[in-house]
């Protein structure tokens, strides 16, 4: 487990390596939360409330969601993407340890130290500036933390998902791309999953996506409460666990067909 | 002695399509695409006992990459065994890799964006090197390969000849029984590669590390190795001492004769009569080379007939290289050489 931890400590290092892409992380994360800030305001108007959240709520809602993207992003797959292209796995697989676990703590080291030097600060400053509703109760915290780790969780297999991809498709930058997209449209990024007409909601409910962004959110704005914030925790609890299972196939395939591209 | 490493009919084939030529050719492979089988490595077997320095040689494409990324559990061989280590480095991954050491010359093993000793740090981690061991053990090699000044500073930051330096330390971190060094000395000045060289005999008789070797560089392997086997479009096709392959093959020397006049076979032939030589031309106008055994008097006879004959401006004499041997082997084949 030593490793696995020396792991996350490695990845905050290199993240303090590159400092400029952490100031112009701060940048583009506010312009983001400020942009759609206006954009609800305006879309609510008068109105106190629409689909049960309060234009507070809504606002505390965009905010949540962005500074929580910011532990649960990250772009493994386009490493393992790349790592595959370049044939550097080759390196990777004369190491003792799980390529794919070790890929996911890097993500993790990421997900630290954009939490802690970026989010949390990021959020007393939004939170100067726009008016944001946070709550008291210790009990949504807890549930909180809770979820965030398990969107974490849940975001990185997916992520996973599509860089093992790689293996068979050699090139896979547009299912990358288009993961991403799916992504924050889903996930209730952009738009609450309650927003979405019926249908829709209904499609979602089978597919992984609003364990990453809604269901923190929500949790956090309290626009679930009582029994829902359970259910909301054991779906992404399900999904983490479901996901599993394809990586760990694919994984397994992949290495009887790994071919070293490049020597 | 205990056998390091045990090959038996090993092979493998990759299965790789070929594009039809032409838009046509383009939009039918979209549909069904032309499979063919490439053998890179033939039923090879050979075996490695402990303590041995094998310098593992061929021409690209020869297939030693693919065997020594089978012999290190990398890929998956179609057929055939492979004992490394006592163990099947497919079935026990993990424990197998921590036992050997493995450098990519043309691969960095070590984090490119943070100081050599972090990574030097997680690998300790990695392979769960007790802080006693690692103080004794690495301090020695950070010592031997001169690297102490470099510890503190990110790989990307380093030269080329410091990289692999700190890439060689980084591979013996966990002192591994097996040591596989895939052309550690390509693109480096003469003091590097003689440092490593030095550095890898030195552990070699400090710790009996077994080391296979595979470089383009002959010196390297004439400087360490006793033994080379030979891999020619994936089989091997000399598995031996060095030492053999050389007086096999480089018995004799090269008299390069530089004429004053122009000459031609037809008067030279005449005055190897009965001795062991022959000619052939030289790559400028008026010279000539006679390749002859490597005998005084056959030597010295050669040149006082020729001296005697022509008008001669200037004469060499070469030993026959092992490079010169090398390049033979691989134009002609193991046979008709």
């Amino acid at each position: 487990m030593g490793k696995y931890i020396e792991m996350i400590r490695v990845r905050f290092l290199m993240m303090l390596a590159y400092r400029t892409n952490y100031y112009s992380g701060i940048l583009i994360y506010s312009i983001n939360i400020g942009a759609y800030y206006f954009l609800w305001n305006a879309i609510y108007g008068g109105k106190g409330e629409i689909e049960g959240l309060s234009v507070i709520q809504m606002t505390t809602y965009i905010a949540v969601a962005w500074m929580a993207r910011a532990f649960y992003f990250n772009n493994i797959d386009r490493e393992i993407a790349q790592e595959i292209k370049e044939g550097k796995v080759a390196v990777e697989f004369i190491r003792p340890y799980h390529y794919l676990m070790m890929k996911t703590m890097q993500g993790l080291g990421e997900g630290i130290f954009r939490l802690s030097f970026f989010s949390i600060p990021g959020m007393i400053i939004v939170s100067l500036i726009f008016p944001i509703e946070f709550s008291a109760a210790l009990s949504t915290w807890m549930f909180f933390t809770i979820a965030i780790i398990l969107s974490f969780i849940v975001n990185t297999q997916i992520n996973l998902l599509t860089g093992v991809m790689t293996f068979f498709f050699f090139n896979n930058d547009g299912l990358i791309r288009a993961k991403r997209v799916v992504i924050d449209l889903f996930s209730g990024l952009l738009l609450p999953i309650s927003f979405y007409p019926g249908w829709a909601q209904q499609v979602m409910d089978f597919l992984p996506f609003q364990a990453i962004s809604y269901i923190p959110s929500m949790i956090f704005t309290e626009g679930f409460t009582g029994f829902a914030v359970w259910e909301a925790i054991l779906f992404q609890l399900v999904w983490a666990v479901i996901l599993i299972l394809p990586i760990q196939a694919l994984w397994v395939i992949a290495k009887k067909r790994l071919i070293v591209q490049g020597g | 002695m205990e056998k390091v490493i045990d090959v038996q009919s090993l092979r493998k084939d990759f299965k790789s399509h070929s594009s039809r030529s032409g838009l046509k050719g383009a939009f039918r492979d979209l549909f069904t695409r032309n499979y063919k089988v490439i053998s890179a490595v033939k039923d090879i077997s050979f075996t490695v006992n402990e303590g041995e320095m094998v310098g593992y040689i061929g021409e690209n494409g020869a297939g030693k990459s693919t065997s020594i990324k089978m012999l290190t559990g990398i890929l998956t061989p179609t057929s055939g065994t492979v004992r490394v280590n006592g163990m099947d480095p497919h079935k026990e991954r993990e424990k197998f890799v921590s036992s050997i050491g493995v450098v990519f010359g043309q691969r960095s093993q070590l984090w490119w964006d943070i100081a050599v000793q972090e990574s030097f740090r997680l690998l300790k981690k990695v392979y769960n090197v007790p802080d006693d061991v690692y103080n004794d053990h690495m301090n020695h090699v950070i010592e031997s390969l001169d690297i102490g000044p470099l510890l503190d500073k990110p790989v990307r930051k380093l030269s080329l000849g410091q990289r692999m330096r700190c890439e060689l330390a980084a591979a013996l971190l966990h002192n591994p029984k097996l040591l596989f060094l895939d052309e550690p000395t390509i693109g480096l000045d003469v003091l590097v590669k003689l440092k490593i060289r030095n550095f890898l005999k030195e552990i070699n008789e400090k710790y009996k590390t077994t080391i296979l070797l595979t470089t383009h560089d002959l010196t390297d392997i004439e400087a360490l190795c006793e033994r080379v086997v030979m891999l020619d479009e994936g089989q091997i096709i000399y598995d031996g001492k060095l030492a053999k392959l050389r007086s096999n093959w480089g018995e004799g020397k090269q008299i390069e004769f530089q004429f004053g006049e122009q000459v031609n076979l037809e008067n030279l032939q005449p005055l190897l009569t009965e001795l062991q030589a022959e000619w052939t031309k030289g790559d400028r106008d008026n010279v000539w080379i006679a390749n002859v055994v490597n005998e005084e008097h056959v030597i010295s006879e050669v040149i006082g007939r020729v001296v005697a004959a022509n008008r001669i401006t200037d004469i060499k004499i070469h030993e026959i290289s092992t490079e010169e041997i090398i390049r033979n082997i691989y134009e002609e084949g193991m046979l008709n050489g």
